[in-house]
């Protein structure tokens, strides 16, 4: 492992200009990927700069009836918190859905969505890699592809996002608070992260030295009937080959509106807009959640690999949806 | 790159100076002799590191050291209340059988300590029906899906489960009553 400093500046401001002046920086909080990627020798920064006392680890109401979630809540306190629960059961599912017990304690608000992905190839310093080394190549495309995205994909990375908790945020249109060098901004969640393009080594739009702050969720009553379905290769502590966060609201048999968002599947947690427009107004039946998942899933490009490959995403993902919104509709009936 | 640390461990206050670089798990077991968290891969996968830090289970090996300075942490070995005593969690895992070779016991352990702790806390789980709810502790079969969904960040591979569940299935009445 490379040598590196480690500080703790007084304050966030102070921390951000101290990522920003080096370029070697990095931005520590509950460490759960950074510490295994200093050990993999994925990441070789010469100065860590602990944020993990400098932003709230607090979870505050907001007027709208909202929530704005500090950047230093626990995942763990974070999914056992009454108000997300009881308002967003979908997030409180997607963070219970991710990890174990002991990293939900560690892992924050703020790291979760910056985790970096799981791909087998970017974690293996002996491989090439257009993320993890831009230019070097990519071995999983052909490789074993299983655990790859099917939808945004480039030439040069078929990676996917890791994050449970990011595809109930996107679901949720959460809000991103940021501070860096030059201020604040704010960035909706389904804009935070980027698909690969010619620049896989990106993963976000936040710019070196630009630090998440805290994240709002909006006031959002048809999360109230909401959930998070994860399928796995086992039935626990891995991480998605598909999951569906769903948020659905139906009446007299007719769906009214629906926020869907899937993961294990694209770079970033992927907003469905396309299913939920063909969800509008259709009946809440399994034709329309299958006709909703064909309309999302018409650009998908599974690919190809020695291990199979990975077209069985469409099928799986499609039932996955349809048997979500089966149960959510489910709800509404006997409500 | 050096640094000084505080760390309470199992009751004792130590100050060192470690490598920026070192583990939580590796300033336990090879700065402070605390060596019940034993390192199983290294890379937060197995739960044979985990420790209680301020009474939360947590990965040692994941946790670099000089970031829990001042921490407050509580291996297996600490959990017992006096010398020759155990602790009910310990009594529990013998009396189930809930291991064979050891290796993985002491972060079975205080993974354990930490799940009974969220469940008096009525935190819900991936295998809670309500999540708003909370768990249902009453009925048996869904007490073990919440147990065997809470230790899934701990691996067996003598395959203990059967007796790790029952230890803690023991365990968990005593916090329900």
């Amino acid at each position: 492992m490379r040598p590196f400093a480690y500080a703790t500046p007084p304050d966030a401001r102070e921390a951000v200009l101290a990522v920003a002046e080096r370029p070697d920086a990095a931005f520590l909080a509950g460490g759960t990927n950074l510490v295994d990627h200093l050990r993999l020798g994925v990441a070789t920064p010469g100065l860590l700069v602990d944020v993990t006392a400098l932003t709230s680890a607090e979870i505050e109401d907001l007027p709208d009836g909202g929530l704005r979630l500090g950047a230093a809540v626990r995942n763990s306190d974070l999914a056992a918190d009454p108000r997300v629960r009881g308002r967003y059961p979908v997030l409180a599912e997607a963070l219970l859905a991710g990890a174990s017990g002991q990293l939900r304690n560690m892992a924050t608000t703020g790291g979760n969505p910056l985790q970096r992905t799981r791909c087998v190839y970017f974690q293996d310093v002996t491989t090439p890699c257009n993320k993890r080394e831009p230019g070097s190549g990519c071995a999983a495309i052909g490789g074993a592809t299983r655990n790859h995205a099917i939808l945004g994909t480039s030439g040069r990375c078929i990676a996917t996002h890791p994050s449970d908790m990011a595809v109930a945020l996107a679901a949720l249109d959460a809000q991103v608070h940021v501070l860096g060098p030059d201020g604040e901004r704010t960035v909706p969640f389904t804009d935070l992260h980027t698909l690969p393009g010619d620049t896989p080594e990106r993963d976000t739009v936040l710019g070196h030295g630009e630090l998440i702050t805290a994240i709002d969720v909006p006031a959002a009553p048809i999360a109230a009937r909401s959930r998070y379905r994860k399928v796995r290769d086992r039935a626990s502590y891995a991480f998605a080959l598909v999951s569906v966060a769903a948020c659905l609201d139906v009446a007299g048999g007719r769906i009214r509106d629906a926020r869907l968002a899937f993961g294990g599947v694209a770079h970033k947690p992927w907003r469905a807009h396309r299913a939920e427009e063909a969800l509008r107004g259709a009946p809440a039946t399994d034709e329309s959640y299958r006709a909703a998942a064909g309309v999302e899933l018409a650009d998908a490009r599974p690919q190809e690999g020695f291990d199979g490959g990975n077209a069985f995403k469409i099928p799986l993902l499609t039932g996955t949806l349809v048997s979500t919104l089966r149960a959510l509709a489910g709800e509404e009936t006997r409500a | 790159m050096e640094t000084e640390l505080t760390l309470r461990v199992d009751g004792a206050t130590h100050h060192l100076r470690v490598d920026t670089r070192t583990s939580l798990l590796d300033a336990l077991r090879q700065r402070l002799g605390a060596t019940s968290p034993k390192k199983g891969c290294d890379h937060g996968q197995c739960g044979a590191c985990t420790v209680l830090v301020g009474g939360r289970r947590i990965l040692g090996c994941l946790a670099l050291a000089v970031a829990y300075d001042g921490a407050e942490v509580t291996t297996a070995a600490g959990l017992a209340p006096g010398p020759d005593e155990d602790h009910p969690v310990h009594r529990a895992f013998v009396d189930h059988d809930a291991f064979q070779c050891g290796y993985c016991t002491p972060g079975q352990v205080c993974s354990a300590v930490g799940v009974l702790d969220e469940l008096e806390r009525g935190w819900p789980s991936a295998a809670t029906a309500d999540v708003a709810g909370g768990p249902d502790l009453g009925d048996p079969e869904a007490l073990d899906r919440e147990i065997a969904e809470r230790m899934s960040g701990n691996l067996c591979r003598c395959g203990a489960y059967k007796g790790i569940r029952a230890a803690l299935a023991e365990v968990a009445e005593g916090v329900r009553r």
